[in-house]
């Protein structure tokens, strides 16, 4: 099924928590949604037939500066088509509902935007940090980030 | 007497250097050439031990993470001295390709343990490795341990 297609439906079923589609050049193009309803759109894809996104590629968290973005790449095994879908989140407080009671696999890709953005997802089954020491301070892929001098005595 | 004594301890000790595996990145792939048949690094009296301690020489051969370098550090601890410490490539040199803007390398082994031996290369081929161990074991053979005296 074509991206516009995707989001014809999209729009149909969820109105406006489904904001525009993106993307043109980018495979796939993507559609940006609110982040309170990123749930039951993931749900929805993946549960109807039409679509039946079994697989999520991929989770990323992004840094704009101003806002933070979750990136959800969304390949179906059975029509063999894919999506984009982009929530943004306030700087402020970025948090968005899990959905790894969606697909499994979300979990540790979602540790990881928590662990390197600081991006919480809410509703989690295990949110921890993934890849740094628990005890570190602070998310380092943000933009913002402040190196610290050192970590247990080892310079960083 | 003293002299040949040392000479005595000093050749034992640098014809058993066995290295404690521990690779953590690419030259590990490069260490285990070199303790393969081709470079056969059993020749120095050198192989490989998978604890601590039985080993006398760490053989540092790769990027060390700050989460990893309480392990180096835990590890370096339960060896029995005599010991020594091979830095092998670029990483565990200096940080390597993460030297500049990385959060979570450690930019150089030699922060957290003591080095005696630093051997270039991203990585380093299996000659330098044994070059490498060559120069620990002039090294040792310099070496003023007899019991009793000052080292």
């Amino acid at each position: 099924m074509e991206a516009q297609a995707i989001f014809d439906t999209l729009k149909g079923k969820f109105g406006d928590a489904v904001v525009e589609l993106k993307g043109e050049g980018c495979t796939p193009a993507f559609v940006v949604v609110v982040p309170a309803s990123v749930k039951e759109i993931a749900m929805f894809l993946r549960d109807d037939p039409a679509f039946s996104f079994d697989s999520l590629m991929c989770l990323s968290g992004v840094d704009y500066k101003e806002k933070f973005a979750v990136a959800y790449h969304l390949h179906s095994m059975k029509h063999r088509h894919a999506i984009g879908v982009k929530a943004f989140l306030p700087r402020e407080t970025p948090s968005i509902p899990t959905v790894d009671d969606v697909w499994p696999a979300a979990n540790f890709q979602e540790r990881e935007a928590f662990d390197l953005f600081g991006i919480v997802f809410e509703g989690s089954k295990d949110l921890r940090r993934i890849l740094l020491p628990p005890d570190w301070e602070g998310h380092p892929l943000r933009k913002d980030y402040k190196y610290p001098d050192f970590y247990h005595g080892i310079k960083v | 007497m003293v002299g040949n004594a040392d000479l005595f301890v000093n050749w034992s000790r640098k014809s058993s250097l066995w290295y404690l595996l521990f690779a953590t990145a690419c030259c590990g792939i490069e260490l285990m050439q070199a303790g393969a048949s081709r470079y056969d690094l059993d020749r120095f009296g050198a192989v490989f031990r998978a604890t601590p301690r039985q080993a006398d020489l760490m053989l540092v051969a790769g990027t060390i993470t700050h989460k990893m370098a309480e392990r180096v550090k835990r590890l370096y601890d339960q060896m029995p001295e005599p010991k020594y410490v091979i830095s092998m490539g670029s990483c565990a040199n200096t940080g390597g390709p993460f030297y500049k803007d990385s959060y979570c390398v450690v930019k150089g082994v030699d922060l957290v343990i003591p080095v005696d031996v630093y051997i270039p290369g991203c990585p380093p081929r299996p000659e330098a490795l044994i070059d490498g161990i060559m120069r620990l074991q002039k090294i040792i053979m310099k070496k003023k341990n007899v019991y009793g005296a000052k080292a």
